[in-house]
């Protein structure tokens, strides 16, 4: 009965959420149109204006060419940065002699501007499609290993010695007691990641590659064609939301489903 | 050590001596020094042997059971198993460090080298734990965790089990309730069992013999071997 309740309750919480959630995106959409209807200029196309190109990109085949190839940077990006920098998080959490060692580096590449870390890439190593994933995953990883380090030092010493004593194997240990006290720190450290990534993404386009999202935008901003530069950057806001409602948030409510 | 053990009494639990410890001593390092825990302690313990190590709080059981358990090797003496070999161990700690993310069933299958889901289903079982398979422990209350712990630590079938005050912190009801359930599966299942406690009562209710420890640097004061008629006198459940 009592559970009963608590599910209840927990719809209609979900609900109340979701709702509101719509109510304030509808609101923002109005305005917006309200606007730029109200304005009259092609510096502020409408709501309307902005789909139908998004429609038309898509038909041509233009727009879902160059966001796969922009999505898959992200994901290689994304996928490098969160391994090495998990790694590199955990390692320098748990061993203080690698932590006074990386600790300088990781801080310098912390306050470096991404701008620069992509310049420097790509005039060292080339404008290369290496370069450019490299130079993106550069800028997310000392934020991972800041996030994975603090994660590390909070792991519970019991847990380990608990392991320890019934001589769970290191990949037993790893997988069973270590990675999921680090759960929230990962997901906290891909979810700002993709945030940030797909930002670095587009102008390392915009600076290095002749194709995808940013790239579009390059050409767009040149011919002050505010309608499509707005069509692109809806239709990759909306993947990257998409990927957030359907696959990050889902997999860390399964992951923290302990907690409840 | 104190005197050896009765002939007759002892005879069965202490037939195949499993763990011999010599500890000459044990320190703990700190920032003013070397802070002396543990002196000269000798400990024989039999196959299917119940030994309490009672004394004051922070006198250095613990530290015993973690030099024993293999958690902690910083000790000047020995450690001699039968055979030479490390046997399984099971471990209860004071708080049940239960993995939170796994449900019971699922933490005691995760203790276990060779998943063996009929031994798991058994002692929860006989500890009362069947209701509660599929549980978080987060849900639980602090006895029945403690009672998780116990049912782990016969999981992997141990020829050794380490309880470092498996009660500690319950009501009276629930101590009872535990010392019962614990005898049960001790029954099923005899092992040599290492049992560290500040209770003297619940030292004679479970053990075969108790070694009264001093206080830092901890020695065996005295030895005393519980008389046959009343070890072990906690009704079966």
């Amino acid at each position: 009965m009592a559970g009963h309740l608590v599910s209840r309750h927990l719809a209609t919480s979900i609900n109340w959420e979701r709702s509101t959630r719509l109510v304030s995106a509808s609101v923002f959409l109005l305005s917006w149109q309200i606007a730029a209807s109200l304005a009259d200029n092609r510096l502020l196309p409408t709501v309307t204006a902005v789909l139908r190109a998004m429609l038309q990109q898509t038909i041509s085949g233009a727009l879902p060419w160059n966001l796969a190839i922009t999505l898959g940077r992200v994901a290689a990006a994304f996928t490098l940065s969160l391994l090495l920098g998990s790694a590199l998080g955990i390692a320098m959490g748990r061993w203080r002699r690698l932590d006074l060692l990386l600790d300088n580096a990781v801080t310098v590449l912390l306050n470096l501007p991404a701008l620069v870390v992509i310049v420097l890439i790509f005039v060292w190593f080339g404008m290369t499609e290496i370069a450019a994933i490299a130079a993106v995953a550069l800028n997310k990883l000392p934020t991972t290993v800041v996030t994975l380090r603090e994660g590390a030092r909070t792991l519970d010493p019991g847990l380990a010695e608990m392991a320890e004593s019934f001589r769970m194997s290191r990949w037993r240990t790893l997988r069973h007691v270590i990675l999921p006290q680090l759960a929230p720190y990962i997901f906290a450290a891909a979810r700002s990641g993709l945030a940030l990534i797909w930002k670095i993404v587009l102008v390392v386009e915009l600076l290095g590659r002749s194709n995808g999202v940013g790239f579009q935008i390059q050409i767009y901003f040149q011919l002050f064609d505010v309608t499509m530069i707005l069509a692109y950057t809806f239709a990759f806001i909306l993947v990257v939301q998409v990927i957030e409602w359907a696959g990050l948030q889902p997999l860390e409510r399964w992951a923290t489903r302990w907690r409840r | 050590m104190g005197r050896p053990a009765a002939a007759g009494t002892l005879g069965n639990a202490m037939a195949q001596v499993i763990l011999r410890l010599h500890v000459e001593s044990k320190s703990f390092h700190t920032d003013r020094g070397e802070l002396p825990v543990l002196g000269r302690i000798d400990i024989a313990l039999g196959g299917r042997e119940i030994v309490a190590l009672v004394g004051p709080s922070g006198c250095g059981k613990s530290t015993l059971l973690r030099i024993v358990g293999g958690l902690d090797t910083d000790f000047q003496g020995a450690l001699d198993w039968r055979g030479g070999v490390m046997p399984h161990i099971g471990t209860v700690f004071q708080e049940p460090r239960l993995l939170p993310w796994r449900t019971v069933r699922q933490n005691l299958l995760l203790a276990q080298r060779t998943a063996n889901p009929d031994l798991a289903g058994a002692l929860l079982h006989a500890l009362d734990l069947v209701p509660f398979s599929d549980a978080f422990p987060a849900t639980l209350s602090l006895g029945m965790a403690r009672r998780v712990a116990i049912a782990r630590a016969f999981a992997i079938a141990p020829e050794l089990v380490l309880l470092d005050e498996p009660f500690v912190s319950l009501d009276p009801a629930m101590v009872a309730r535990g010392r019962k359930l614990l005898l049960n599966t001790w029954r099923a299942r005899p092992t040599a069992v290492l049992l560290v406690t500040h209770d003297r009562a619940e030292a004679a209710s479970l053990a075969d013999r108790i070694l009264l420890l001093a206080e830092r640097p901890t020695r065996v004061l005295q030895e005393i071997i519980v008389p046959q008629e009343l070890r072990r006198s906690t009704e079966p459940a």
